[in-house]
């Protein structure tokens, strides 16, 4: 009987609880081509960072589309792509547009402004907890918590969080390689439905704000009358699908997987109750051992790229795993160790060159936030159930429920 | 009985470093956090603790951070003795002591030299004295001119380098009218060559700064109180101002060990790449060691021609391996292989380079466009990569680091994102006085930490 092959085994919903294993195998095979028209899956630390710095590495999905991913075909009809699915010029163009109603220079204190603003939002989940002596993290707090935050900073109502997750959802589950292996037509159409669906409705919210502007991301994506000039409406749109999901989504999984990785090292929650301080290395060594991105699957090569003596030809697909890459003992003593103590801890969790995080200093600091508080105010805090139940994304891998039980709130 | 010396110079040894700025402050933490535990004195000519010169040019000539409070952050208590504000006047090798201006003395066992560069003074003394004619190099330099500038209306600078356009940036901002001097055809045409020289004089007058090129400057003149009034200028033309900005380039700090018996002179003082000075004769020595500005040490990427370079990172990077090798037995020794970079800031664009362009003869616009200013420029010679310079597009450096460590070819013969035709073929670099080495050997770099870094020889195929 022969084996399934080691990316379809990382893929299988069987084994989202613990990959690290597959992970340690992937890595004896850092060039992985296991079938003709399947990816080059790319698995240690210094290849996929020098990879994330190769301009022959595209993200424009119209390539991967080339490449022979069908659903990235069809999904090229409709509200055109987002930066994060283009090259430059015209990605760094819209991302410096994002950019500037987000960060410095432009808006240098918006996300250090909402300090106040997320505790108090983390602090009434907490108190929402009540009497109950048992919770569900995600649902009541590790999802509900981030897309308060990305709806206050956007301007989307918080109250239409079911409305827009119904088209969210079907979006996301596009990313999951196994899903999208299995996809059908039917599949592909009701995705490209929800993205378009998810768009108007953000249209409507930035065309009142180009009537009453705000102080939000929408009101000024609206106006950018910067020297760049201004996003087209559809270029808005996809702007806004992509902020409003990547705003939240993936820190569910950063939160969650923090908190069971605190539970799991009950030490370290030990200390971080003791000294909120030590959030900040916590985080970054989160983003190293366990991060909510686990995969980049969507880039394509524009030429041919020698790498440890393979070369991977023009056109193909190219997987890079960032979570395997961040355990890599080539470049970190004790990898599998959970250690917020390590002397430089860097990571590919928020990956890097052009496309890095967008949204990476608010992620800090919700998730900063999110665990002191929970390791302040938990008394006794631990795990229902290890391991969890995972969600079906092997790329945004993390716990579907996190049961916790604990004595008393403080 | 080699070892029992390293032992005991680790345990109970002295250390002295003469320069107690960036170079000099790493040396000592890196000594410290590598076990050293015997006495350290650190010698430094300014009266301040070590402070970062960078921001002098930037923030603080913007008001955005106090000339008085750029200190460098301490990685871990030095436990030194400081001697600050005393400059050291002499070295003895034979007796291995420092002497300082205060006629006082200090033995080591090993010295650490890291007194860096400073600026270069106007060639007429009597008008460089002049009242509103400056130098920007040290944190009092910095204060004055702040001072001065919230004054004044007019600013001239001459010498369009990377400082001095810096200033030109910094003064735009502030709302004055600049003027600025530059003997060459370009600004920056010195470190980056013609065709990006023609970028950062677009970048200049589209920012309202009154370049003047091809042109020297002749005379300062004063009024009879003796404060500066106009520039002459070699066109014959004069320019009324209130304020002179020298920025020249620098002078190594080296006079004091004229004399002394080392290899040390106006281009620096020579290393080997494992930081030891050398002697006058060419030969090495055991117990002195070089870091900084001031070092002039051979890089085996770049035909072993013996580079000085005045980068933040180089000195952070040889202090490193300085003060690394000073404590460690022969065969732990590393060599100094940093890769060339800085970065400048001006007028919102930052601009950053890897490598060393100088040797580069010619230059391919590998991603985005010169007239957008956002592009990666790469530089070549001899069939082989040796630099890269990007404007508002540093993400993309890392992957060219790479290629000039690899020895990659050029031209560069691969597709690469945001490629427009200009960039399909490589140009002229246009240096204006282009120093180029003989063929040699092909040297590579390869590994990511010092500690793994190997160099891989391939004799060169005749």
């Amino acid at each position: 009987m022969t084996q399934a092959s080691l990316f379809r085994r990382i893929t299988d919903f069987a084994n989202r609880a613990d990959p690290y294993p597959l992970y340690e195998e992937l890595r004896r095979t850092p060039v992985l081509h296991e079938e003709e028209d399947g990816p080059y899956v790319i698995s240690s630390y210094w290849d996929i960072r020098s990879l994330l710095h190769d301009p022959r590495i595209s993200s424009d999905a119209a390539n991967l589309a080339a490449a022979g991913d069908e659903l990235a075909e069809a999904q090229s009809t409709g509200l055109p792509p987002s930066f994060l699915r283009l090259d430059p010029p015209e990605h760094d163009r819209l991302r410096r547009i994002a950019n500037s109603a987000f960060g410095p220079p432009h808006k240098p204190h918006r996300i250090e402004s909402m300090r106040g603003e997320l505790h108090a939002i983390v602090g009434g989940l907490i108190d929402g907890f009540g009497e109950a002596r048992e919770i569900d993290l995600v649902d009541q707090f590790a999802y509900p918590f981030p897309v308060t935050v990305i709806c206050r900073l956007l301007g989307v109502p918080r109250e239409d969080e079911p409305r827009f997750r119904a088209w969210v959802d079907p979006l996301v589950a596009t990313l999951d390689p196994e899903t999208r292996a299995e996809a059908d037509e039917e599949f592909v159409k009701s995705a490209q439905e929800a993205r378009m669906q998810l768009g108007m409705y953000l249209a409507g919210l930035v065309e009142q704000r180009t009537k009453d502007p705000q102080d939000d991301m929408l009101s000024d994506l609206a106006d950018s009358r910067g020297p760049e000039g201004a996003m087209t409406m559809m270029e808005v749109m996809s702007t806004a699908v992509l902020l409003l999901i990547a705003g939240h989504e993936t820190t569910v999984n950063l939160i969650t997987n923090g908190m069971l990785t605190l539970l799991r090292h009950p030490d370290v929650l030990h200390r971080l109750r003791e000294d909120p301080g030590l959030s900040a290395r916590i985080v970054e060594e989160l983003l190293r051992y366990e991060p909510p991105v686990q995969i980049v699957p969507q880039r394509t090569c524009i030429a041919d790229i020698e790498m440890r003596g393979v070369t991977i030809p023009k056109g193909s697909r190219i997987w890079l795993m960032l979570a395997a890459g961040n355990r890599d003992p080539e470049r970190f003593k004790d990898p599998e160790k959970f250690d917020p103590d390590r002397e430089d801890i860097q990571h590919l969790g928020f990956g890097s060159g052009i496309h890095s995080c967008f949204g990476a200093p608010l992620a800090r600091l919700e998730t900063q936030i999110a665990l002191s508080e929970l390791a302040r105010r938990l008394e006794n805090p631990r795990l229902v159930e290890d391991p969890p139940p995972y969600r079906q994304n092997a790329v945004l891998r993390g716990p579907r429920h996190l049961s916790i039980a604990f004595d008393a709130l403080r | 009985m080699a070892a029992d010396y390293l032992d005991w110079l680790r345990r109970e040894g002295r250390i002295v470093i003469v320069g107690a700025s960036l170079a000099g402050l790493r040396a000592a933490e890196t000594l410290r956090a590598e076990g050293f535990t015997g006495s350290l004195t650190m010698i430094g000519d300014e009266p301040y603790e070590p402070y970062d010169r960078p921001p002098l040019s930037k923030a603080v000539l913007l008001g955005k951070a106090s000339p008085l409070h750029t200190e460098l952050p301490h990685r871990r208590e030095v436990d030194a003795k400081w001697r600050l504000g005393v400059p050291a006047t002499g070295l003895d090798l034979t007796a291995k002591r420092v002497r300082l201006a205060d006629g006082d003395e200090v033995e080591y066992d090993r010295l650490l030299i890291a007194t860096g560069v400073r600026a270069r003074p106007w060639f007429k003394e009597e008008e460089g004295r002049l009242d509103g004619v400056f130098l920007l190099r040290t944190r009092d330099d910095a204060a004055r001119l702040l001072q001065r500038l919230r004054s004044a209306r007019r600013v001239f600078i001459i010498g369009a380098g990377f400082a001095g356009c810096e200033v030109a940036s910094a003064c735009r901002e502030m709302g004055l009218a600049v003027t600025l001097a530059e003997r060459a055809g370009a600004p920056l045409v010195g470190a980056l060559g013609g065709v990006i020289g023609a970028v950062a004089a677009d970048l200049q007058t589209g920012n309202g700064v009154d370049l003047r090129t091809g042109i020297t400057v002749t005379a300062l003149e004063g009024d009879p109180a003796g404060r500066v009034r106009s520039v002459h200028l070699s066109d014959g033309s004069e320019v009324e101002t209130d304020v002179v900005v020298v920025s020249l380039g620098s002078l190594r700090n080296t006079e004091w060990l004229t004399g002394s018996g080392l290899g040390a002179g106006p281009r620096g003082i020579a290393c080997d790449a494992g930081c030891r000075a050398f002697d006058f004769r060419g030969i090495v020595t055991d117990d002195v060691f070089v870091a900084g500005d001031v070092a002039r040490s051979p890089h085996a990427l770049f035909g072993y021609q013996f580079l000085s370079l005045e980068h933040w990172g180089n000195a952070v990077a040889q202090a490193e391996t300085a003060a690394h090798n000073m404590i460690c037995r022969g065969a732990d020794r590393r060599p100094h292989l940093w890769m060339p970079a800085f970065w400048s800031s001006q007028f919102k664009v930052n601009i950053k380079s890897v490598g060393v362009p100088p040797m580069g003869d010619q230059i391919m616009i590998t991603q985005g466009s010169l007239a957008e200013r956002r592009f990666v420029g790469v530089y070549g010679h001899q069939g082989r990569v040796v630099a890269a310079v990007s404007f508002d597009n540093t993400r993309w450096l890392e992957f060219y680091q790479r290629q000039i460590e690899r020895g990659a070819p050029f031209p560069v013969d691969y597709t690469t994102v945001d490629r427009r035709p200009e960039g399909r073929q490589p140009v002229d670099a246009d240096f204006p006085d282009p120093s180029l080495p003989t063929h040699g050997p092909t040297v590579t770099l390869s590994g990511y930490s010092p500690a793994d870094q190997q160099l891989v020889f391939t004799p060169a195929r005749h």
